[in-house]
């Protein structure tokens, strides 16, 4: 729309430039509209850039610098940089020449003494299993006192562990002397690369399960909410305006209390000597508490409490915009109430249930807090993982990477999303 | 003629206090144009939704050829219905929107395509059925909404103020053409309208509403040239009334003074005994002006107060009887516009006056 006047008025003022002739008032109209224009968009850059730069250093900066992270991988040539450089002059066919395991002595020797060589070994650990202790144990042979520099590396290293002659280990150190890596990324979709470069499923992978189990929460959670929402907005917006309000305080209710408050809140009433357990018992459908927390049911029951205005609100603002009229027309025309409701009412409200749908499932599968207190080992989402990643271990590529394929899922969603609302024509209010 | 649909003693009450349609008696012909006009509230459109099946009457019966309605649900009963908004499914192209009906009638595919296709004819819109009721005016979007409530050839048609959100041009347009469709397709109509003129241009029959009740349910010019009551008098048509009193009465002619003194001889309707109060009612174009007036039975002189030009006619305001809203026309290209101020002769004949019951007036 914008776009299109924006468009139009800059081929009106073509237009009139080529009309009016180059001369007196025509040469000042030109001049005058210019600058009018120049004002107009000035302003309006003067009014969102505030915004913009907000943006710009909370929203866009962090997650350039994460994507930045999931590819970015200096932790190795930081610390070994003459490693680095010898790993980037060898061709990667079986082991390298002794020079490199000259330059790798050296700089084992420097870190050490600089007490850096932690970061290299904990680098190299992630690909290989061991490769701690491999780097750790060299690292306190050159360190002793009594250590003095060897003519021959390569039979040092090989006298110190046999490993350090595998084409394996010096494949991983290669491919850790950054400075871009494909070594996160393809570790958070399960796969891994070998000396020779191809490209295979890792035996024991966890991320793609993880992945699988995040997208079957926020499914079943997003179906639920549809199931619950979609009769709550229509009451909300077809029922006279007292029960309309309080319906509506309700749903709004949630959004006034935080996220923390309501999931310990969840906790009270689902565990084994809880509200809704004690009340089972005491009615006797029960003799011994049913497990609620700790498990999938409590994950799912406390996610779709908690995302349900996310339905709602969206549903019920479409609701209300449709004409009452057309399921009585449906109806004088000889459809049965079901069939108006189905074919007439259902339909117009689709671009509503696109809308909450989306919201709740793109919320749902970054969701952290709820499966972390509610739920039990097994019920841990992608987002349990980065922040695992991000804390503990303080592995950020694998953070980063798993951030990204989270960015990347959400990023197909919203796609998917404008694409079947633009092919709908319709509009989300 | 034959009965459609009837009315017996119908009631609806929406609080169980005040009546919104009260003992309605109403026969529809096969084949008729009926219009309900009222004012607002006057119950016109309730019973039109009583009709549809949309509100259940709280007392008496409806009749659809001679079987009682109240337990069928609109979508068995078989009639079509235009909506003031006009109530096109907005995400349904227009040939799926005509097609709607017929669907759920589980006509076979070729004949709603064929039948569908012929319905967009009538309506003179043949090449819109692929386009969304948002990318056609509010003109054709009407003739859509038309043409859908007629696609299953129902043989009854519900219309409720369907021409109340057009302009007046496009209106008067529309007016003729929803004519010409019901003559053709010999259906009937039962049109709701708070806009008189429209029902005097497009029914064969009119049920002026007020109250709940029908006030007279007679064709147009009978109803325009006879008014049975002060309100349908003054509701339908533009008319002076003067307030007076019954001075004298016979079965026909009541003579009535009016507060200045002034006496006027009029048709008798149902304008009480000598003493009682009563209103005399005359159309303006019955009021004669200037040396028309001369052979008038009632024969007065005002002064001019306000001269419009109208292209077609001159509307006067007369100034007498102690008031200035007293309405008269004229044809143009007569010999004069008449001098605001002037003295002017006006008058009418005992035919052209009616007294009422004032008591009748209010809706």
């Amino acid at each position: 729309m914008g776009g299109a006047e924006l468009s139009a008025a800059a081929s009106g003022a073509g237009a009139g430039g080529a009309v009016v002739p180059p001369a007196g008032p025509g040469r000042n109209l030109v001049r005058d509209h210019a600058r009018a224009e120049r004002r107009r968009r000035l302003q309006a850059i003067g009014l969102v850039a505030p915004l913009f730069l907000f943006l710009l250093f909370s929203f866009v900066g962090p997650i350039a610098d994460m994507l930045r992270r999931s590819v970015y991988d200096m932790d190795l040539a930081g610390v070994w940089p003459r490693t680095a450089a010898a790993m980037h002059a060898w061709d990667g066919n079986g082991l390298p020449p002794d020079s490199a395991f000259a330059a790798l002595g050296a700089d084992i020797r420097a870190s050490a003494e600089a007490g850096r060589v932690a970061v290299a070994a904990q680098r190299l650990n992630y690909p290989i299993s061991g490769g701690r202790s491999l780097v750790m144990n060299m690292a306190r042979r050159v360190e002793a006192d009594d250590f003095k520099p060897p003519a021959d590396w390569r039979a040092a290293f090989l006298d110190a562990d046999p490993a350090w002659g595998s084409a394996e280990t010096w494949s991983a150190i290669r491919r850790a002397s950054g400075p871009v890596t494909d070594y996160f990324l393809l570790n958070a979709l399960d796969l891994h690369k070998d000396a020779a470069g191809h490209i295979s499923r890792a035996p024991d992978g966890i991320f793609l399960s993880i992945l699988w189990r995040t997208f079957s929460i926020s499914g079943v959670v997003t179906l639920f909410a549809l199931l619950l929402g979609y009769p709550l907005a229509y009451v909300m917006t077809h029922s006279s305006g007292r029960v309309a309000a309080v319906l509506t305080l309700f749903v709004l209710l949630p959004f006034w209390t935080s996220l923390l408050v309501r999931t310990a809140a969840w906790i009270v009433l689902l565990q084994d000597q809880g509200i809704i357990n004690k009340a089972l018992m005491a009615i006797g459908l029960i003799d011994h508490p049913v497990r609620l927390m700790f498990n999938r049911v409590g994950v799912v029951i406390a996610m779709v409490h908690v995302l349900l205005p996310f339905m709602v609100l969206p549903l019920a603002a479409v609701m209300r915009g449709i004409r009452p009229e057309t399921v009585r027309a449906a109806r004088s025309l000889g459809a049965h109430p079901w069939t108006a409701f189905r074919r007439i009412y259902v339909p117009q409200t689709m671009p509503g249930v696109g809308a909450g749908v989306l919201l709740v499932f793109i919320s749902a599968i970054g969701y952290y807090i709820t499966p972390a207190l509610v739920g039990g080992a097994d019920d841990q989402m992608l987002s349990y993982f980065i922040a695992f990643y991000t804390n503990e271990t303080v592995n950020w590529g694998l953070a980063a990477a798993l951030a990204v394929v989270l960015l990347a899922a959400t990023a197909v969603l919203a796609a998917i999303y404008a694409r079947v609302v633009a092919s709908r024509g319709g509009l989300v209010t | 003629m034959v009965d459609i649909v009837s009315f017996d003693k119908v009631s609806k009450s929406y609080d169980g206090r005040a009546y919104v349609v009260r003992d309605l008696d109403l026969s529809i012909a096969q084949g008729e144009f009926l219009t309900l006009l009222g004012p607002s509230g006057s119950g016109k459109t309730t019973t039109l939704m009583m009709l549809a099946g949309f509100e259940v009457p709280t007392s008496g019966e409806i009749y659809l050829d001679g079987k009682p309605l109240s337990r069928r649900p609109p979508h068995e009963r078989d009639i079509g219905m235009v909506f003031q908004n006009y109530a096109l499914f907005p995400h349904l192209s227009v040939a799926e929107n005509l097609a709607f009906p017929l669907e759920v009638r589980h006509r076979p595919r070729a004949e709603i395509r064929q039948r569908v296709e012929a319905a967009l004819e009538m309506v003179r819109l043949p090449q819109v059925g692929a386009r969304k009721p948002a990318q056609l005016s509010g003109g054709q979007q009407q003739r859509v909404a038309l043409a859908r409530a007629l696609v299953f050839e129902p043989r009854l048609v519900l219309m409720d103020e369907p021409l109340g959100a057009l302009d007046k041009q496009l209106r008067d347009h529309m007016q003729y053409e929803i004519r010409a469709l019901h003559d053709r397709l010999g259906v009937t109509v039962v049109y709701v309208t708070h806009d008189q003129s429209e029902a005097l241009t497009m029914s064969n029959r009119i049920a002026v509403f007020a109250g709940g009740r029908v006030r007279q349910l007679a064709a147009p010019d009978v109803l325009y040239e006879t008014p049975s009551d002060l309100f349908v008098a003054t509701f339908v048509g533009e008319s002076n009334v003067f307030a007076g009193t019954v001075a004298a009465r016979d079965d026909t002619v009541a003579r009535v003074a009016l507060a200045d003194g002034t006496a006027m001889a009029a048709t008798a309707m149902d304008a009480g005994a000598a003493g009682a109060a009563a209103a005399v009612v005359v159309r303006p174009e019955k009021l004669l002006l200037g040396p028309l007036a001369e052979t008038c039975e009632n024969r007065f002189t005002g002064q001019v107060a306000d001269v419009v030009y109208h292209g077609d006619h001159l509307r006067v305001r007369l100034a007498a009887f102690g008031r200035d809203d007293i309405i008269g026309r004229m044809p143009t290209g007569g010999p004069a516009l008449p001098a605001i101020g002037a003295s002017l002769a006006f008058g009418f004949d005992r035919a052209a006056a009616r007294a009422y019951d004032p008591a009748h007036g209010a809706g």
